[in-house]
């Protein structure tokens, strides 16, 4: 994420008798060649932005209080993340190494800044909840990190369906999150009454406190599922 | 002068950055290993909060007041700059703070909690004495966050816990609970 700290030393490619020379359009660091299914699939599912690789806390904790919230929250970056990976994508070659960094930065926040303005015109009461976290996802890590780790390494076809892939597993995992924040804590969802007016709601869940704990305890349920899928690939193998 | 200690104790306690209004969880989660490096990286990030204060006083008075829809961008690109400079500067006269600071003081670039600073620095309107004192209590208020997580989190090192926990689940309800704690200071009032 810095400029001043020194590009890793890339190894060369190995050169294997077969093939003499790289590809032409070879990128040191780039990602293995895969299906555009695979590419969207990897951001729902296996590199899950919130639940595996902890990306993008601050909007997953802030704003998950009710559902539309999160709803909004999740398409917003997921604007975001498919129009700045398109662009980082095009402009990859023409970008110099020292400046990649702000220039990133330049294009993530002009797509921020078109997302908000135009939340505020479609949804302006959204808009209003979410006050500054919209203009925050600037500062989110995920675009930043999708940017440098794959839009720029690849060409825009596969970067848009990483960006879209990211940002549906972003959107899931904040309304997952925003869900059972909203059914708890105010026995409804999308504001309509779910658990009737005998359901006690459980504020807490909609204080800040609540959205540590719901994070919690949903990252020790992904890690207990994880655990069990290990103990019964070990007692297949023996 | 009233005013000035409120907005003070506020951003201090009552509306913690870190742990009620969710800014710079990354490095919340992220560097909070270690007490030592927790309250280095805290007063870093109070430095440039200060910076960043002045900064965006400067943008909102002089240069933003007739194109406002430029203001995300023009925010990020000062606190990139702002960040750099610093970096340079810790780097030629405080060599030895440069080096134990490492990677943490490039990464404040995307620390939410410092752009978050400049917009609601914004959106309330502060002048640019109440916004110093705002970034200062924002600066303190991160650095005893850091510091509190990170003596838990040293403690919970040693503990024997069930291995499903072992990993952030266990660490995020620790900062739900200490959350809570902070949750008490709300009775100080709302402005």
């Amino acid at each position: 994420m810095s400029t001043t700290i020194a590009p890793p030393t890339l190894a060369p490619p190995e050169l294997t008798p077969g093939t003499s020379t790289p590809a032409p359009d070879f990128v040191p660091g780039a990602p293995p060649p895969a299906t555009l299914m695979a590419d969207t699939w990897r951001g729902i599912a296996a590199e899950n932005p919130v639940l595996v690789q902890m990306l993008g806390m601050c909007p997953t904790m802030a704003v998950t209080n009710v559902l539309a919230n999160g709803i909004a929250m999740g398409v917003a970056t997921t604007f975001v993340l498919v129009g700045s990976g398109l662009f980082v994508s095009l402009f990859r070659k023409y970008i110099a190494h020292e400046v990649r960094i702000t220039s990133y930065i330049l294009i993530i926040a002009t797509f921020v800044t078109l997302a908000d303005l135009l939340l505020a015109a479609t949804f302006p009461e959204i808009s209003k909840a979410l006050g500054p976290f919209i203009p925050l996802i600037v500062a989110n890590c995920l675009l930043l990190g999708r940017a440098e780790a794959f839009a720029a390494k690849v060409g825009p076809v596969r970067a848009v369906a990483d960006g879209l892939g990211m940002g549906l597993g972003f959107t899931l995992s904040l309304s997952a999150m925003s869900a059972i924040r909203e059914l708890l804590g105010r026995g409804s969802l999308l504001g309509v009454d779910i658990l009737g007016p005998r359901f006690e709601p459980w504020v807490f869940m909609v204080l800040p406190p609540g959205g540590f704990f719901t994070l919690g305890l949903l990252l020790i349920t992904v890690a207990w599922i994880a655990e069990l899928k290990r103990r019964r690939r070990m007692v297949e193998a023996t | 002068m009233s005013n000035l200690a409120w907005i003070f104790v506020s951003t201090l306690v009552v509306n913690n950055f870190t742990l009620v209004m969710f800014l710079g969880l990354c490095s919340f989660f992220g560097v909070t290993a270690k007490i030592e490096t927790a309250w280095r990286l805290g007063l870093a990030n109070t430095f440039v909060l200060i910076i960043t204060a002045v900064s965006a006083w400067i943008l909102n008075t002089f240069i933003l007041t007739h194109t406002p829809y430029l203001r995300t961008i023009a925010f990020i690109v000062v606190i990139a700059s702002a960040v750099q400079i610093v970096e340079m500067a810790v780097k030629k006269y405080f060599p030895v703070l440069f080096r134990q600071l490492g990677i943490y003081l490039p990464l404040i670039t995307t620390n939410c909690a410092i752009l978050g600073l400049a917009l609601f620095q914004t959106s309330r309107r502060y002048n640019l004495t109440e916004g110093l004192v705002f970034a200062l209590g924002a600066g303190f208020g991160l650095t005893l966050a850091l510091s509190l997580l990170a003596s838990i989190r040293e403690r919970m090192e040693v503990a024997d816990v069930p291995v499903v926990a072992r990993r952030m689940g266990l660490v995020l309800v620790a900062a739900s609970c200490l959350s809570l704690a902070f949750m008490g200071f709300a009775g100080m009032g709302s402005q």
